[in-house]
């Protein structure tokens, strides 16, 4: 499989770095102190595509607490609210769009 | 059902112990995500958009009350408290950890319950037909051959590296309900003149990006050579399928591309050199198969009891008996399909109360013993026609004395994008909208059998080009749209839909589901012929003027 950075990199606006945790598969997203978190408001956000590649590259490199870095689009509010900038990203985000059958 | 002996239970042991090993070494950084995955998915674990899913195979739809209590405790314990069944004879959890999928590998082991090979380029999940054993006119149970496929490719390293995935079903009876035509390999059981039991060799179905209906290799091969057979496609298979393109590795696009008989010839080739060696069946190893079966042991029993000549009178038992309740060979008995196509909900899915509950059920009613079918719904296979009116309680207490099965809101659907990292757009919501459309049981029956397939992407898990109305979910520009097919379908007849017209957004799919069905119920040329039935009549343009009129 084509490692994702060795895919060319172009991004359309800003953008983050997201991926599943290893041990457990929860979405998580990569923060501009190195780390993970599960909250999308502390990703690193990204403009150029020299910045997600290297944002990328150091994801890439946590290959024991994450699982498929790859760079996502986010749209950021006036405020700086960051929300996803795609369905599946806000999927990912907020879980799926109909009532689980059961909550165990 | 079919009891696993001990070479089967140290096999499915040894597997927990090296996938438990395998998942320390992965969190402990030994192993690298890229070492690991093919490891884990050999084993089917995937990963999906928010977590972990873990598919566990059903050989054959076959399931015991106590292998079901099992998988409700896996989804109340490591799980999130259901399961979703799929078109293939599987479960599939979808919230499951990495660190605790050995335990619930392990407490699944513990009931002969296993999930190798239901992923990867290997053999899959050999599957049959939901009602085998009990269906009047079958030939003989088809789960006997299956279970002998199984035994013989499970972890066999000559098909463990394949160009791509490979699936085989098995059917016993005229109509067939294990969709043989969409595999890989389909058998068709049959008997010779002499009366010889033997197999009608189909190859190269599959749905997906380029969909094909499998052809007819070989009209008859004898029981005892099944295997060698079986080995021979796999060969040229295995020899001159693609590898270096993904989108063309399957055994479909090599039989497209060298033409049936090209291939055949290979396959000819190849069987005449082992057919006669290792892989010929002896009769006592079918007979040692076949002896690990149970069958019930039916009691007489009159074909109309009084319980159920009073239970009529309840005209939503009636319904439900009337939709739901299918022939058994045996007087006395009936199949009762089990719809897991709640209104409003997402199909195929089931609670862990519920797989509970349906334990229960089975073991009071029906010999303990449950069937999975690829419609994504549940049979209890022997069930006394004095005790229908119970079990339609019992059922109706657990939500699922639903009288919908073969009717339009009985909805094949895969997850789409709500869960799988492979969709582009969402299946489940739009099933859910199109049950609500049709929730009148009236409405329902007066339309007849229809089945209504959806996929969220081109990979067509949910068999969209096989339904007579086939929906596939694509994503243009950022947003959700469908394509519209009509007039597929994947019994003995299998056809392939054909699309009527341009993508339509999320918003009007079950708009437009509903304008297909008002024109048929205007086109067709008397009640009792189908929607497949009108469409094959009429062609797809009366459909399309409706559609797009206004559109």
């Amino acid at each position: 499989m084509t490692s994702p950075l060795q895919q060319k990199i172009k991004i359309t606006g800003p953008s983050i770095v997201t991926a599943n945790r290893t041990w457990d598969g929860a979405v998580i997203y990569r923060t501009g102190s190195k780390s993970w978190s599960d909250e999308l408001t502390d990703a690193a956000i990204v403009r150029t595509a020299d910045e997600a590649r290297a944002l990328l590259t150091e994801a890439v490199a946590d290959d024991l607490n994450a699982i498929g870095p790859y760079i996502a689009p986010v749209e950021v509010a006036a405020d700086g609210a960051v929300k996803p900038g795609n369905m599946r990203e806000h999927i990912r985000l907020t879980g799926a769009t109909i009532a689980l059958p059961a909550q165990a | 059902m079919y009891a696993y002996d001990e070479i089967d239970r140290t096999l499915v042991n040894e597997r927990v112990a090296e996938f438990r090993d395998q998942v320390k070494r992965r969190l402990s950084g030994e192993l690298s995500e890229d070492e690991f995955k093919m490891l884990r998915l050999q084993n089917g674990v995937y990963l999906q958009l928010h977590a972990y899913m873990y598919r566990i195979a059903i050989p054959y739809g076959t399931l015991a009350s106590n292998q079901l209590r099992r998988l409700a405790h896996v989804a109340r314990r490591y799980d999130r408290g259901y399961g979703h069944f799929t078109t293939r004879q599987n479960i599939q959890f979808n919230w499951i950890k990495l660190a605790e999928l050995p335990d619930a590998m392990a407490d699944l082991a513990e009931v002969g319950i296993q999930s190798m090979q239901t992923s990867g380029n290997n053999m899959r999940n050999v599957t049959s037909d939901q009602w085998a054993g009990v269906a009047p006119g079958e030939i003989e149970d088809p789960r006997i051959w299956a279970e002998l496929l199984r035994q013989f490719t499970t972890l066999h390293p000559e098909f463990s590296f394949l160009p791509r995935k490979f699936k085989i079903a098995i059917t016993a009876s005229d109509h067939d309900r294990a969709a043989i035509k969409i595999h890989d390999i389909g058998l068709r059981l049959l008997k010779n003149e002499q009366g010889e039991t033997g197999f009608e060799v189909l190859v190269g179905g599959g749905l997906g990006r380029s969909p094909f209906i499998a052809k007819t290799i070989k009209p008859f091969v004898h029981g005892h050579d099944i295997l060698s057979y079986v080995e021979a496609i796999l060969r040229v298979y295995n020899q001159y399928g693609r590898r270096d393109n993904i989108y063309k590795a399957r055994i479909k696009i090599l039989v497209h591309e060298l033409g049936i008989e090209t291939f055949a010839a290979e396959v000819e080739e190849e069987w005449q050199q082992i057919r006669d060696g290792v892989l010929k069946l002896d009769q006592g190893i079918i007979e040692d198969i076949r002896s690990r079966f149970f069958y019930p042991a039916y009691e007489t029993l009159p074909a109309m009891p009084d319980e159920l000549r009073q239970a009529a009178a309840d005209p939503t038992f009636e319904a439900w008996r009337k939709n739901s309740v299918f022939a058994h060979k045996t007087q006395g008995y009936a199949i009762v399909v089990v719809s897991l196509k709640p209104i409003g909900k997402p199909p195929g899915d089931a609670t862990a109360d519920q797989m509970d509950a349906l334990a229960d059920i089975a073991d009071k009613y029906s010999f303990g013993e449950i069937r999975v079918g690829h419609e994504q719904n549940l049979a209890l296979p022997h069930v006394r026609k004095r005790d229908l009116p119970a079990v339609w309680k019992a059922l109706e207490a657990i939500g699922l004395a639903i009288p919908n099965v073969n009717l339009v809101s009985d909805i094949i659907a895969c997850p789409g994008l709500d869960y799988c990292s492979l969709a582009n757009a969402r299946s489940i919501p739009i099933a859910q909208e199109i049950t609500r459309r049709f929730a009148n049981h009236d409405t329902a029956n007066l339309i007849g059998r229809l089945h209504i397939n959806i996929s969220g992407c081109i990979n067509a898990c949910g068999h969209h080009h096989v339904g007579h109305i086939g929906i596939l979910g694509v994503e243009k520009n950022n947003e959700e749209f469908y394509q519209i097919t009509i007039g597929g379908r994947a019994d003995e007849g299998a056809e392939l839909g054909s699309l009527i017209g341009p993508a339509v957004p999320y918003a009007e799919v079950a708009d437009v589901v509903e304008d297909i069905v008002e024109a048929y119920l205007a086109l067709r040329a008397r009640p009792e012929e189908l929607f497949v039935d009108t469409v094959k009549r009429l062609g797809v343009e009366p459909f399309r003027e409706r559609v797009y009129a206004t559109r």
